[in-house]
């Protein structure tokens, strides 16, 4: 059981690797981007456990920062994907700058919460 | 002459002939101007009128508000809006910093409140930009007009936002014009209980707006209308506390596309845009706070957001790997370390997150809750359940337009008629809770019955005007014996079809006319009158008006040193502060239960007993409202079971048996012992028993609870009245010092 387990889990690696290899540069730039934003968020999470969460709301500001970039990434990726039918007809410059619109606004809001 | 008769003929159907124009036509032309001469399109036609309608309904939705203006003056009425007033005062006056950080010490002496924290600004700011750009424009006008006539106006907004939520719904079903128009006539009497200055007001405009820019953004997938959307949930979150409702209600209805599976890239995008940002933006309201991560009534945007990341990720690695084996190993990988990883985070957070909603979120849920657990909340008449002549008073034809509505939506369902449906049904059981609720429901109930209206009159007119066709194609095609048959029967049947339609379009005006009445003489009898000021009629069927609050607050400004403090119910605590400029005890922001208990318990209490909580609490004057000279039923005696119930809540020593005769309550002579010495019962009958209310009743008869009332002569021993208004509705005691000792 744990053999085909591992063998499929094998397979698997090397399908996504393989499938994941022809996505074209663009979008592996974007994704690139949402793996950093999580990472930090990650690292943010781990640091606030070790020395607790006072200010509270510090804490919120940067890991939402850093998640609202990340999803955000996401949806330009999404808008961006040649393969999506429905946002076909949206030129990618009009994507981009909503993306850059939103994001400033979250840093704003970011900023003002801070504290 | 033949041409010149047919010119005078038919110049009705000519643009401005082009002929020599006799007298007649240079008349007549004139009035036949409009849509006919102006050879406009029927695309343009369509426009003005829509226009015209739009015009004429944001017109009407204004002055449909101003009774009350009209009939007494422009003035705050009931009790909220006062305090609202008086922090929109403020605002002006301190600026915004002063107003953010403002400590009120003039309310619930000796604590305080700390306004800035605890209040929604959302009213107080737009009153105050609207107040500022009107100033900078040089219009001199009083921030008292702009908030009396800012309720109305945001009224009139909304009803413009509806209309293009309806438009949006309505453009990929129905013809624009029917759905259009039939959205407008049902629009203006959308809030009948948005009359005066309160919070609501602004807030069911966010709340439509909202709702119309988020489903915009599911339909258009585009980042820029979330974000609008998240900046219409800003504005929700900062006008009322009911954004709870938004908060809940969208994540239930992606939860709900994805379980229907109509599901999309637009959905992601939207919500996720919508949520994070407009959850960041509500947490800098500091009323609302850390609320959106660590209360109840909020987890289930952030698990749906969760859930939404979760599916779409699947999804791209199912898109991406074309072979279904693979994809179901991947799910069982993940599924198993996704199991292992909540566990530990459940555990983890366990320690973050508070179980209990507020209260009145756990009213809507169980509404047997309050009655147990909670007097003050039970005790508030707007949050009792709804009787069906409420709705039938407030919603009247809506009522059973509203299923036909349902119907028509499920026949049609996309993205947005879900979305109508799911608001409509939750906002209506939520209605049937607690009355004041309808204010949410009334939109959703207005746009589903202007779907029924105009589907039904789309398929009316189609029958109407389908007729003129039939015939000339039956007659130009020479075709088949079987289908110019078929045709003959179908102008056969025709003609009834028609006049049946025609009927039923007769009868579908005058049902909206029936309607529109009905809003107008509802909104003008009882949704206008400010409740300051009490009308009545007199004894020649005239209008009586009883300026008696008023008198008692005026009194006080003037007569009262400015550092006294007023103990009252807490009804009356914002009236007292911002009309009679006095510091109060508690009012009606009820955040301190305890606070109101010992003034309860004050009430109910004996007058010595009394007088020893007076004295801790630095009580100056102590003001009650009594009904029994005038029949008005709103008074404290009629509240004292309420006070005696929340002072008992917290002090044991109240229990209200002793106020009951057998279960009853009662002020006449057969009444309980303490009822009759209670310091309640002495500050409303005080000097009353001389007094002859009705011709052929004896002396001290109470006309609001229709008895003679029981102990006719009260002494006081520790208080002394000193203001009475002329009928006797508001009276006020002083406490006085102790006695100087031996």
């Amino acid at each position: 059981m744990a053999r085909t387990t591992t063998k499929d889990a094998q397979d698997l690696f090397h399908s996504l690797r393989s499938a994941y290899a022809s996505t074209p540069t663009n979008l592996k730039i974007i994704d690139l981007y949402v793996m950093f934003a999580v990472f930090t968020a990650l690292i943010q999470v781990a640091y606030m456990a070790i020395v607790g969460s006072f200010p509270f709301n510090s804490f919120l500001s940067g890991v939402l920062s850093c998640i609202g970039t990340a999803v955000l990434a996401v949806c330009l990726r999404i808008q961006v994907n040649k393969e999506n039918k429905e946002f076909k007809d949206l030129p990618p410059e009009r994507a981009f700058a909503d993306f850059v619109l939103c994001n400033l606004v979250l840093h704003l809001v970011i900023m003002n919460f801070l504290g | 002459i033949r041409n010149g008769g047919k010119s005078d003929s038919v110049n009705g159907h000519k643009s401005g002939s082009n002929q020599s124009p006799s007298l007649k036509s240079d008349l007549i032309s004139p009035t036949m101007f409009n849509l006919k001469t102006l050879k406009l399109k029927t695309k343009q036609q369509e426009l003005l009128i829509r226009v015209t309608i739009l015009c004429l309904v944001y017109v009407l939705a204004f002055i449909t508000r101003l009774f009350s203006v009209l009939r007494y003056e422009s003035m705050i009425h009931e009790f909220d809006p006062c305090f609202n007033y008086r922090t929109t005062l403020f605002l002006t006056q301190k600026g915004f910093y002063g107003f953010w950080n403002w400590f009120d010490s003039e309310s619930w002496y000796p604590l305080g409140r700390i306004i800035g924290d605890t209040l929604y600004p959302g009213l107080m700011v737009t009153a105050a930009l609207m107040y500022w750009t009107l100033r900078f424009l040089r219009f001199a006008v009083h921030i008292r007009e702009v908030c009396v006539l800012g309720a109305p106006f945001f009224a009139s907004n909304t009803t413009l936002v509806a209309y293009f939520f309806g438009k949006e719904i309505g453009d990929l079903g129905f013809r624009g014009r029917p759905c259009g128009s039939c959205t407008d006539s049902d629009l203006p009497w959308l809030h009948l209980e948005i009359r005066s200055y309160d919070n609501e007001g602004v807030a069911i405009f966010a709340l439509l707006l909202t709702f119309y820019l988020f489903v915009k953004a599911v339909n258009t997938g585009s980042l820029a209308w979330a974000l609008a959307s998240a900046f219409g949930y800003f504005y929700m979150v900062s006008a009322w506390g009911g954004y709870v409702f938004i908060i809940n209600l969208v994540p239930l209805y992606v939860m709900v596309l994805l379980i229907t599976g109509r599901y999309s890239m637009r959905l992601y995008v939207a919500y996720n845009c919508m949520y994070v940002l407009g959850m960041l933006l509500a947490m800098q309201i500091r009323f609302v706070g850390f609320q959106h991560v660590q209360s109840g009534e909020h987890m289930a945007a952030m698990g749906v957001f969760f859930l939404l990341q979760v599916f779409y990720f699947l999804d791209w690695v199912k898109h991406m790997l074309s072979d279904t084996k693979l994809f179901q190993a991947f799910l069982r990988i993940t599924v198993t370390t996704a199991v292992v990883v909540g566990v530990v985070a459940l555990g983890a957070l366990q320690l973050g997150i508070s179980h209990h909603g507020r209260a009145a979120s756990t009213l809507l849920l169980d509404p047997t809750y309050a009655k147990d657990h909670i007097p003050i909340i039970a005790s508030v008449s707007e949050h009792q359940p709804t009787a069906w002549s409420s709705f039938m008073f407030d919603f009247h034809s809506l009522l059973f337009l509203f299923p036909a509505g349902l119907y028509f939506c499920f026949k049609r369902l996309s993205d947005a008629t879900i979305f109508l449906v799911m608001y409509g049904l939750t906002s209506m059981y939520f209605a049937g809770v607690m009355v004041r609720l309808i204010l949410v429901a009334t939109p959703a109930v207005c746009l589903i019955s202007a779907i029924a209206v105009s589907a039904t009159i789309k398929n009316l007119t189609r029958l109407v005007r389908a007729k003129n066709k039939v015939p000339s194609t039956g007659s130009s095609k020479g075709a088949s014996s079987t289908k110019s048959s078929s045709k003959a029967s179908l102008d056969q049947s025709l003609p009834f079809q028609r006049n049946g339609a025609i009927a039923l379009l007769v009868g579908a005006f005058y049902l909206l006319s029936k309607y529109a009445t009905h809003c107008t003489w509802v909104t003008s009898e009882a949704y206008s009158s400010p409740s300051i000021v009490l009308a009545a009629r007199g004894a020649y069927g005239n209008r009586v008006i009883f300026y008696d609050y008023r008198e008692a607050y005026f009194w006080l400004r003037q007569n009262t040193p400015p550092d006294a403090k007023v103990m009252s119910w807490w009804d009356y605590g914002y009236q007292i502060t911002a009309m009679g400029n006095r510091t109060v005890i508690v009012d009606n922001n009820t955040w301190n239960n305890t606070h109101i208990a010992t003034v309860g318990r004050a009430m109910s209490s004996y007058e010595d007993e009394a007088y020893e909580i007076m004295r801790s609490l630095d009580v100056d004057y102590v003001l009650v409202v009594f009904g029994g000279v005038t029949g008005y039923s709103s008074d404290d005696i009629n509240k004292f079971l309420w006070m005696v119930r929340i002072g008992g809540g917290v002090f044991p020593v109240i229990k209200e048996p002793d106020y009951l005769v057998n279960g009853e309550y009662r002020v006449d002579k057969g009444a309980a012992p303490k009822m009759l010495n209670c310091l309640m019962y002495k500050l409303s009958y005080y000097r009353f028993g001389e007094l002859m209310t009705e011709y052929g009743k004896p002396p001290g008869y109470d006309r609001a609870r229709g008895v003679e009332i029981g102990n006719k002569d009260v002494k006081l021993e520790y208080l002394e009245e000193v203001f009475t208004t002329s009928n006797w509705i508001v009276r006020i005691y002083k406490v006085k010092p102790p006695n100087n000792r031996w």
